[in-house]
């Protein structure tokens, strides 16, 4: 068999973690081979010792038959690998075509590059079907676009093996479909493709063969044809996992939160949320479905009190907040509202601060945890150890610094901290972003246990599927606008695909219906 | 007959002040030019002035001792070109923090130029004054005596263009050259790369850490031509702490000429003329407003570079990955 890619016994520690635990790995040249495995499983050390990033610390590399040393990116790249990584290594305000040069100029001099460059560039366009304009500035690029630019380079510089990392994370799904296209053209040129994801759908739709990988090792190669997504979950994380949420019917009662005509500009003039009209009742789910950058970051900040309200208002058990009755956050979380925000690092969490301290932040002030102006630390490590129980956070260690937990127990222990408190109104943004499988399971239940307690929940996530099984109703937010509202039940994924592009689709049936709501 | 003599007067003051203008902005265009290099390269470079100090203390010294000016230009750059690679040993090599690191090495220079200077030559801090062949002399353009009768062109020619040293004409030949090499030479783009991404320029299989030291080592030699200017072309000796600000001045017009050559040249040649124009009115009774303090105009680039920043005129959007140190992350 003709293998492009032969990893023997590939080992490498990074302190007391042992990132590749004598790892093998052979690919077909040609094939399409997915590497899937839980954040922290080492799919991305091993390839960047693959791209030559790093050293592994024993192990050989076979690339098409002859063994390599890698001492850094370069002697990869000649080697025929070339990497799309997953927030992508462009110059923003360079050309797409300077972008392309960069480490391969030809030369001294740069016009004599550009123009063989450009040449090569527009035959390496057509053969793939990877249109760019080559003269465009990236950061005018969408991010669709920033990634063929990275595929381009690395076929510029004589990729025979193409290695993607979540390539698919920021897309749509329609560009999804646009770039599993090109990975057909790829493949029937001849190029080998590994493309590493946590999406287990994807790995079904494209790959030829999947391995897994699981805590720094390899635990299964698979047939794809062969396997199935449920086996995959398994190898990943160990044991059987439960893909499907159990959703009961619940009843809607009275609306908690309404939302009227939200306007929010940010400090450059750009309008990032426009006539935002919206309801959430008790019992419900409103799951809301967008590109990340449609204004969700936005709507959660004004929401919760983060930001101020510029035009609009919000109404929360009665309550009125407007640009003259400000909101703040204390004020938010008395009125019985509680907020996961998207990025736990900047905003639900202090990194350096102890467990303890982090499941209370923003509920210090109860009066069970301080005393005036005095804590009582020993009552918060008590709450602590109860939020750690109640969501299974490991290690329980009250004292652990809480940069030190993985990603997943993070979460859950913002999870707890907010669901805990018992809150009406709950606003969570991308609840399982860098979560493991395990996590996210946990993680769903409780989100929906939330809702058959009654509370209303506005769930904010970049995962379509999260959004369908959990959300009752759907709201799709497409440059700040709301550009469709529907029950979940009748949402699928290329719907709101389509309305998260803001495609303006004739005919549809439920666009039109998606319209009608969303223009109220 | 009057008239034209007032008016003669005239033209003759704004040509000694534009020409006051080139010299004064000179140290400047070359330290900005420095400072271009290093910044563009992601690597803030607050340590101009230490690094001009200190070439003008050496050059000083050795074209006391040796009589030189070339042999001390020589040493000067070395002196800051050595400075320069411990600002890149500390902020590249081991990611220690740029601002830190150049101030510093401003007050290292500052102290250390003092100290050698009293121990040396025992006159206060400031070298022996140099006489005769140790400095850079003016360079007459041909034709100058020549062209000065023509009317207008000809003073501006004999006043403003001709009579400079040598290193007045290379800060500014210097600049189109800095432009070209920035912008259509392979270490240009890649110098540009690192400043805004440098992830990008390490993948692409380039070091990142090689294209840092080389800015910073081209800063160093350029800070040192521009200390050798000051201290034995503009000036004849070393007197303490002679920059006087001109690391910063230059730091300013980097930021006001948005890290772009060109602009920078015009930032520089704007703050040189103020310099000018406040030596010029220095205790000149105007009309209306009267004595203007010196400190007023003097004042006035930083005001200009802080109403900028503030995003009055225009935006001046610095490299991305400036001040921050590259760690190749996990």
């Amino acid at each position: 068999m003709n293998f492009a890619i032969e990893l023997q016994d590939i080992d490498k520690r990074f302190g007391a973690v042992h990132a590749n635990d004598h790892v093998n790995l052979q690919v077909e040249t040609g094939s399409i081979h997915g590497i899937v495995g839980e954040n922290g499983a080492g799919k991305s050390t091993l390839m960047s010792i693959l791209y030559g990033f790093y050293q592994a610390d024993s192990g050989s590399i076979k690339i098409f038959g002859n063994e390599y040393q890698f001492t850094d990116s370069h002697e990869a790249i000649a080697a025929g690998i070339g990497m799309v990584h997953q927030h992508f290594m462009l110059v923003d305000n360079f050309t797409v075509l300077e972008n392309v040069i960069l480490g391969a100029e030809g030369g001294q001099l740069l016009a004599e590059g550009l123009q063989a460059a450009r040449q090569s560039l527009k035959e390496l366009e057509e053969k793939y079907g990877l249109d760019v304009d080559l003269d465009a500035t990236v950061d005018s690029l969408s991010v669709g676009l920033q990634q063929r630019v990275e595929i381009l380079k690395a076929l510029y510089k004589g990729a025979k093996i193409l290695i993607l990392d979540e390539p698919t994370g920021v897309l749509t799904p329609q560009e999804t479909d646009e770039l599993f296209k090109i990975f057909a053209a790829l493949k029937a040129q001849g190029v080998t493709i590994i493309l590493i994801t946590h999406k287990l759908r994807e790995i079904m739709a494209v790959t030829d063969t999947v391995s897994v990988m699981r805590r720094g090792a390899m635990v299964a190669h698979l047939e794809t044809p062969m396997t199935s997504e449920s086996q995959l979950a398994e190898h990943m994380v160990g044991r059987k996992v439960l893909f499907n949420v159990n959703k009961e019917q619940v009843e809607a009662g009275d609306v908690l939160l309404s939302v009227k005509h939200l306007n929010w500009t940010d400090s450059q003039g750009v309008p990032r949320l426009k006539r935002i009209n919206f309801d959430i009742r008790a019992g419900e789910v409103l799951g809301v479905a967008g590109v990340s950058g449609n204004g969700q970051s936005e709507l959660l900040e004004v929401l919760s009190g983060i930001t101020p309200i510029q035009e609009g208002s919000i109404q929360i058990k009665g309550q009125t907040f407007s640009p003259k009755e400000q909101a703040n956050p204390a004020k938010m979380r008395t009125m019985g509202m509680a907020h996961v925000p998207e990025d736990r690092h900047k905003q639900g969490m202090v990194m350096e601060f102890r467990a303890a301290e982090t499941a209370i932040l923003g509920y210090h002030t109860d009066d069970e945890l301080s005393n005036g102006p005095w804590l009582k630390p020993a009552l918060g490590r008590e709450r602590c150890a109860d939020l750690m129980q109640a969501f299974d956070v490991r290690p329980d260690d009250v004292e652990l610094k809480s940069a030190n937990f993985s990603g997943g127990n993070q979460q859950k222990l913002i999870l707890a901290r907010e669901m805990e408190h018992n809150p009406d109104v709950l606003l969570i943004g991308q609840p399982t972003r860098g979560v493991d499988v395990g996590a996210i399971e946990f993680i769903h239940q409780k989100i929906l246990a939330m809702r058959d307690a009654g509370k209303a929940v506005l769930l904010v996530s970049v995962e379509l599927e999260e959004i369908l099984s959990l959300s009752d109703r759907i709201m799709v937010l497409c440059d700040g606008e709301i550009t469709g509202q529907m029950d979940a039940a009748k949402a699928d994924e290329r719907t709101l695909g389509m309305l998260m592009a803001n495609a303006q689709q004739a005919h549809d049936p439920l666009q039109s219906i998606a319209s009608g709501e969303g223009q109220s | 007959m009057s008239e034209v003599t007032t008016l003669n007067d005239m033209w003759m003051t704004i040509l000694l002040t534009l020409d006051a203008t080139i010299r004064l902005s000179t140290p400047l265009v070359l330290a900005a030019m420095a400072g271009l290099f290093s910044e563009r390269s992601g690597v803030v470079d607050i340590g101009l002035e230490g690094k001009m100090l200190a070439a003008c203390f050496a050059s000083a010294s050795v074209a006391h001792f040796t009589g030189s000016p070339w042999l001390a230009l020589l040493v000067a750059v070395f002196i800051s070109l050595c400075l320069a690679l411990v600002h890149g040993f500390a902020t590249i090599t081991h990611k220690g923090d740029q601002i830190v690191s150049g101030v510093a090495l401003n007050i290292l220079v500052s102290g250390l130029t003092i100290i050698l200077g009293l121990t040396w030559f025992r006159q206060g801090g400031q070298t022996p004054s140099l006489s005769g062949d140790g400095r850079f002399f003016s360079i007459d353009l041909p034709g100058a005596e020549l062209m000065q009768n023509v009317p207008l062109i000809g003073s501006l020619y004999k006043e403003l263009l001709s009579g400079h040293n040598i290193l007045v004409y290379a800060a500014f030949a210097l600049v189109p050259v800095v432009w070209w090499v920035l912008f259509h030479t392979r270490f240009g783009l890649r110098l540009r790369a690192v400043g805004e991404n440098p992830k990008a320029v390490d993948t692409a299989g380039i070091s990142v850490n090689g294209l840092r030291y080389r800015a910073v080592m081209i800063g160093g030699v350029l800070c040192g031509i521009a200390g050798t200017y000051i201290a034995i072309a503009h000036n004849a000796q070393f007197t303490r702490d002679m920059t006087a600000g001109a690391g910063y001045i230059a730091l300013a017009a980097l930021i006001f000429g948005k890290w772009r050559p060109v602009t920078v040249l015009m930032a520089c040649l704007l703050f040189g003329f103020l310099q000018a124009f406040a030596m010029r009115i220095e205790g000149v009774q105007l009309p209306v407003v009267g004595v203007i303090p010196v400190q007023i105009i003097e004042a006035v680039p930083y005001l200009l570079t802080v109403i900028l920043l503030a995003g009055f005129i225009g935006k001046a959007i610095p490299p991305k990955a400036i001040g921050k140190p590259y760690v190749k992350e996990r």
